[in-house]
């Protein structure tokens, strides 16, 4: 199972962990992580930002993430919800969550993941800081 | 005719979202680079550099990448997700 969301609207950590676990007693370990707004990057506070897509490519880009995660790891479920639009800080950015039989493989899948969808997935990030906005280098 | 999409601060430094250029103009997205960038010096300045990445049709590719008549083509700086 692949779960691929590219949204505006918060999402529910623990309604993600439910379709990662409901029906599954094949899978001993549930790996996730959230990105979220930090307070500070590059030596600015961070007020808020805006988080840009490519619509069509972005959700493509993300399926063939957690494809590519599935064969390359020994895993089942993936699931990736990436928020665009604006964001305030503390905000919850970015849920990728991975199962699979054994912990090894989920903890890889999803660092796997996150260090991927940073350097291949389209988005981009506008941050307004006390000193003026700014686009995130990559 | 195919698309070109320009995304994050590029779109910004060229003040521009997308355009629509005739299909014979271009052979690859190498050479519609250098067309672009012969537009103003605004545009040569800000498509100057290794920086860029590109996409055809939704797929990352690379300055090699044919372009044929409904192509959509996007040029956009480094992703930033996560």
């Amino acid at each position: 199972m692949v779960h691929i969301a590219v949204q505006t609207a918060d999402f529910d950590v623990h309604l993600l962990y439910q379709s990662l676990v409901e029906a599954n007693s094949a899978d001993g370990a549930v790996v996730t992580f959230v990105g979220r707004v930090r307070e500070f990057n590059q030596g600015q506070q961070i007020a808020d930002m805006f988080l840009e897509h490519y619509p069509g490519m972005t959700e493509k880009a993300l399926h063939e993430l957690a494809q590519q995660a599935q064969k390359q790891f020994t895993i089942n479920r993936v699931s990736i919800v990436h928020r665009v639009g604006h964001l305030r800080l503390s905000d919850q950015i970015v849920f990728v969550g991975v199962t699979s039989a054994h912990r090894q493989d989920a903890f890889a899948a999803c660092m796997w993941l996150m260090d991927e969808l940073k350097s291949r997935a389209p988005f981009w990030k506008k941050e307004s800081t006390t000193q003026g906005t700014r686009w995130v280098s990559g | 005719m195919f698309k070109v999409l320009f995304f994050g601060q590029l779109a910004d430094m060229l003040d521009c979202r997308n355009l629509s250029m005739p299909a014979s103009s271009a052979a690859n997205v190498y050479d519609l680079l250098d067309i672009l960038r012969e537009r103003d010096p605004k545009w040569s300045k800000a498509l100057n550099t290794e920086q860029l990445m590109m996409a055809v049709n939704h797929t990352l590719v690379t300055p090699e990448h044919p372009i044929v008549d409904g192509d959509e083509v996007a040029i956009f700086p480094p992703v930033t997700g996560g």
